[in-house]
């Protein structure tokens, strides 16, 4: 066990926990009108994020808190991206909740509290730190999914994902406790060091490890733990639906891949095929059950399911290779879908907030660059070239060819396009269909959020060495 | 740094963009609009062709190996370039879509009315993919434009296409997504084994024989949909009954020898033993597909849908030229698809005049345009002629090379071929009788016009393509005769070696 205390390693995140509560005091104290306020501590809080951003950039790698806290490579990519993520989930909030009459500050603070908690979920390295920041995400989240207090929809998904994640948490912490129990350590790397015996590998630890992964496949919704995601992304304000598509997903994937991939790296053969079948089982269901939906919502919350058992491709395939994929494919996914919120968070006409896909219809005619930037974001998902969703699926698909898993990459390019249906259908409905009456002229903070994930999404081709360099770094720092 | 001195292909492929650009800039009311993006589409399309006629110019003819390659890293450590050049056999192809371009864009100038500037600027990206597709030499950039293709191909079917429009597009897009994913299994197994994915390693390195037989089942997947071979050609006729006429001549002209280039790039070269090995259940597809779709063409009553039909019958053709690997199968196999990208682009042209006119493509619905329309019954008869593979017509040569080839691998295989010459005389005669000759019986057509200045101007350029080819067809086989001469004697040698070693073995 490290020693070395080294509290300087989680300034990020000390700086974030006391911004969230000096943007608290100048909410709560704040004389202005409630709207003003809130847009105040949103601009507040984006600027944490800037800074956070940096002092990630900045800050060195190492163990501290005495081996509880890491920060390596991997740590650095996984919470540039989820702060992304975050900051494109306050921007886009910016215009909608004052339209819903939920422009309160708590929002901001609430997604700030959250990220912190994640932040501590990408870097934890003991089951301490981990426990401690899921909790953390995840109770700023339930609260943010019935933001809007007064909607019936918004307080059944609050409190539906409370209860379904308080039951998921359970069963994290038991699993958590078995391998405690068992192997008489909470940290990650004496853990993995132990394992590297065989004879420490006891049937306890096993089923421990099992509990642990149900938990942490229930907050990456993969099946069969992707219930709740349906009913809470439809019924929660958009924005929060992007920010749960998004920033936490990533945090969870960091998690489930230091867990698995690092701690119980040694216990390969033990998880592999449960994550194989969860990873088929995601993109069957994700792609199936979305043909089928009329609310644009709902067909987001399947189409992440799907996702998540694409990425969960490079996991199942256990290399260094493989994580690189997870990290790109990730990457991809938090641009793209934080742009087709955008996009569905923009459709709004006389006033009225529309999801049904049908809404859509002949859109190319009215709203010639939404349409574009849909369809950009569609093809994208659709795993289309040159779209960046292409190259994510590019290298978590050569993971699973490099490990020999034929069958999985079988199944998951043929899902892909079952998946593709969807996709298309609703460009079809944008281009090919009869007008409605046009969309309400789009606020510019949509449209500044369209733009820069429309940009990343459909040029990442021309220059994915950065990306791919900086995740293969990261995969490196789990797995050498 | 290359023949031409700058990065032509690059440019080839990159300048259609520059033409988008424009055409977004463009403000104003709605005819402004389209009257602009008309014009510029035109303008960039014909500079991009007169840029690729220096390829025509500086093509060493004498070498099989690429050339006027372009080289940028894009993901050095796992090397795969953005790596660009031509050979012998793309090189034509290039030139091919080029050419057909401008005259697609000329064709849908009074036919597109809906979202002009949107068709054209599909129409340029469709370009750039597809010119692509054919320079690239490097398998995960021909991978990206094979597949980019689909975006603005889907887009111009589905938004300016006809009643079935939707199902249509639907079924294009799925039935070659289907195909090219299972590449995409293949482009990553070959990939891993090699550490490349260039061209010219990939040429290089040996795949085992099992492994062979698993990759040549993947491109099948994706190359047969593309042809399109019996039996997955059904979403041909859809496609072009549904497309707009220039989307039909594009999906003739061009798309559907995507497939045919692919086995000529990636299945023959680099699979050697499983092509062999698979030749003959190819074999039976294409005369399957030969006579069936053939029997199927003389039953139709919708002009586009019987131009369809007979599309893949002479894709048959041509696949059969392919995998018999000697040179005039190849050659033979390379010029059918130059010569029916040329022919049944026309064709679709053709009858995209009419349709232009009297707004239906039902055969019957036609007679007697012959003594109304002399221009275009000449114009017909001479593109009916070179689809039939009239001696003197571009397509003669390809299908006379093609059955040679045969009868040195199969006597039976030559006689199935060449029966597909046959009935593809009969359809088209008897197509060309129906709608040309008779008595008008139908007022409307007393009074239809015959070809404007500018459908003139659309057709001159193919007349003049399609009797070059068949008077003086080694003006364009030179271009690959040394490279299909190089393919030839590296497919034998493989074979026989592996037979060697079969020998040594036992």
């Amino acid at each position: 066990m490290n020693a070395a205390f080294n509290w300087t390693l989680a300034l990020p995140e000390i700086w974030l926990a006391c911004a969230a509560m000096a943007i608290l005091v100048i909410g709560v104290l704040s004389r202005a009108e409630a709207t003003v306020t809130a847009t105040l501590c949103s601009m507040f809080t984006l600027g944490a994020f800037l800074i956070a951003a940096m002092l990630v950039l900045m800050g060195g790698a190492g163990v501290g808190y005495k081996g509880q806290f890491t920060v390596d490579a991997f740590a650095v990519f996984m919470k540039l991206l989820l702060m992304a993520g975050a900051a494109y989930a306050v921007i886009l909030s910016l215009d909608y909740n004052r339209h819903a009459g939920i422009a309160r500050f708590e929002y901001p603070i609430l997604i700030l509290l959250s990220v912190t908690g994640m932040m501590v979920m990408t870097s934890a390295s003991s089951m301490m730190t981990l426990y401690l920041g899921l909790e953390l995400q995840s109770l700023a989240l339930y609260v943010l999914a019935s933001f809007a207090r007064d909607d019936l929809r918004s307080s059944e998904a609050g409190l539906k994902y409370f209860v379904l994640g308080a039951l998921a948490s359970g069963l994290l912490l038991y699993g958590m406790s078995l391998v405690y129990g068992f192997s008489g350590t909470t940290d990650f790397a004496a853990l993995a060091t132990a394992l590297k015996n065989p004879a420490a590998v006891s049937p306890g630890l096993v089923v421990g490890l099992v509990f642990m992964l149900c938990g942490l496949l229930f907050k990456i919704s993969a099946v069969p733990f992707h219930m709740w995601t349906p009913d809470v992304y439809e019924g929660s304000p958009t924005p929060v639906a992007n920010f749960m598509a998004t920033a936490p997903k990533v945090a969870a994937i960091a998690l489930l891949l230091r867990v698995m991939g690092f701690m119980f790296g040694g216990l390969v053969a033990q998880w592999q095929l449960l994550v194989v079948i969860v990873s088929i089982a995601s993109m069957v269901l994700g792609s199936l059950a979305a043909i089928g939906q009329t609310n644009i919502k709902r067909l987001m919350a399947y189409s992440s399911i799907g996702h998540m058992g694409y990425a969960l491709i490079g996991l199942a395939a256990g290399t260094a290779d493989g994580l690189r994929g997870v990290l790109i494919y990730m990457a991809t996914y938090v641009f793209m879908n934080a742009g087709a919120f955008a996009c569905i968070i923009a459709m709004r006409r006389k006033g009225k907030q529309l999801e049904q896909i049908d809404d859509l219809r002949g859109l190319a005619q009215t709203d010639r660059a939404l349409a574009l930037f849909m369809a950009i974001f569609m093809f994208s998902m659709a795993g289309i070239p040159p779209m960046a969703g292409f190259i994510g699926k590019l290298y978590v698909f050569l993971a699973a060819v490099q490990a020999g898993m034929w069958t999985l990459a079988t199944i998951g390019v043929l899902t892909s396009v079952i998946g593709a249906y969807y996709y298309l259908r609703i460009i079809k409905v944008m281009y090919f269909d009869d007008a409605q009456p046009a969309f309400d002229a789009r606020p510019a903070s949509l449209s500044f959020v369209a733009w820069t994930t429309a940009l990343v999404t459909t040029f990442f081709f021309i220059v994915p060495a950065p990306i791919v360099t900086a995740a293969e770094a990261a995969a490196k720092a789990l797995i050498r | 740094m290359n023949a031409a001195g700058f990065p032509l292909l690059s440019l080839l492929t990159w300048l259609p963009l520059v033409g988008c650009v424009v055409i977004m800039a463009v403000r104003g009311d709605e005819e402004t609009v389209a009257s602009n993006a008309r014009w510029t589409a035109l303008w960039t399309s014909l500079i991009v062709f007169v840029l690729s006629l220096i390829l025509w110019v500086k093509f060493d003819k004498s070498t099989a190996d690429f050339q006027f390659v372009e080289n940028l890293a894009w993901l050095p450590q796992y090397g795969v370039n953005y790596r660009m050049g031509v050979d012998g056999i793309s090189v034509l192809f290039i030139l091919l879509s080029t050419a057909l371009t401008p005259l697609c864009i000329l064709a849908s100038w009074e036919s597109i009315q809906k979202n002009v500037r949107e068709f054209m600027l599909s129409f340029l990206i469709l370009e750039t993919t597809m010119v692509g597709m054919f320079a690239a030499a490097d398998f995960v950039v021909f991978y990206m434009f094979f597949e980019a293709v689909l975006i603005p191909m889907y887009l111009i079917i589905g938004v300016w296409g006809g009643p079935r429009r939707v199902y249509a597009a639907f079924k294009f897009f799925l039935y070659t997504l289907t195909g090219s994913v299972l590449m995409l299994l293949a482009l990553l197994f070959m990939w891993r084994v090699a550490g490349s994915t260039d061209f010219a390693v990939l040429l290089k390195t040996q795949f085992a024989p099992a492994a062979q037989t698993w990759l040549f089942l993947a491109f099948f997947a994706s190359f047969a949909v593309k042809v399109p071979m019996w039996p997955v050609h059904t979403w041909l006729p859809d496609a072009h009954v549904e497309a707009p006429t220039a989307g039909s001549v594009i999906l003739a002209g061009v798309l559907l020898k995507m497939g045919a280039y692919g086995f000529l790039r990636f299945s023959v070269p680099m699979l050697p033993q499983a092509s062999a090995y698979f030749a003959p259940m190819i074999f039976t597809l294409s005369v399957v597909a030969v006579i069936y779709t053939s029997l199927v063409a003389l039953a139709q009553e919708d002009m586009k849908k019987l131009i369809a039909y007979s599309s893949v019958a002479h894709m048959g053709m041509v696949t059969i030229g392919i995998f018999t690997f000697n040179v005039q199968g190849i050659q033979g196999a390379l010029f059918q698809m130059l010569s029916h990208g040329v022919v049944s682009g026309a064709l679709f042209l053709v009858v995209g005049v009419v349709y232009d006119r009297i707004h239906s493509r039902e055969i019957a619905r036609y007679g007697g345009l012959a003594d109304r329309m002399p221009k275009y019954a000449l114009v017909f008869m001479l593109f009916a002629m070179a689809s039939v593979g009239l001696p003197g017509t571009a397509g003669f040569v390809g299908e006379f090379l093609v059955i040679l080839g045969a009868t040195k691998v199969n006597f039976w295989l030559a006689i199935l071929a060449a029966t597909g010459m046959v009935l593809g005389a009969a359809y088209t005669l008897y197509l060309y009788r129906r709608v040309m000759f008779g008595s008008i019986t139908r007022d409307d057509l007393r009074g239809i016009l015959d070809l404007s200045p500018r459908e003139v101007a659309v057709f001159a350029p193919l007349v003049v393509l399609t009797l070059w080819m068949g008077v003086y067809p080694s003006s364009f086989t030179s271009f690959f005769e040394a490279t299909v001469a190089q393919m030839v004697k590296t497919h034998t040698a493989a074979i026989s070696g592996a037979v060697q070693i079969a020998a040594g073995v036992r």
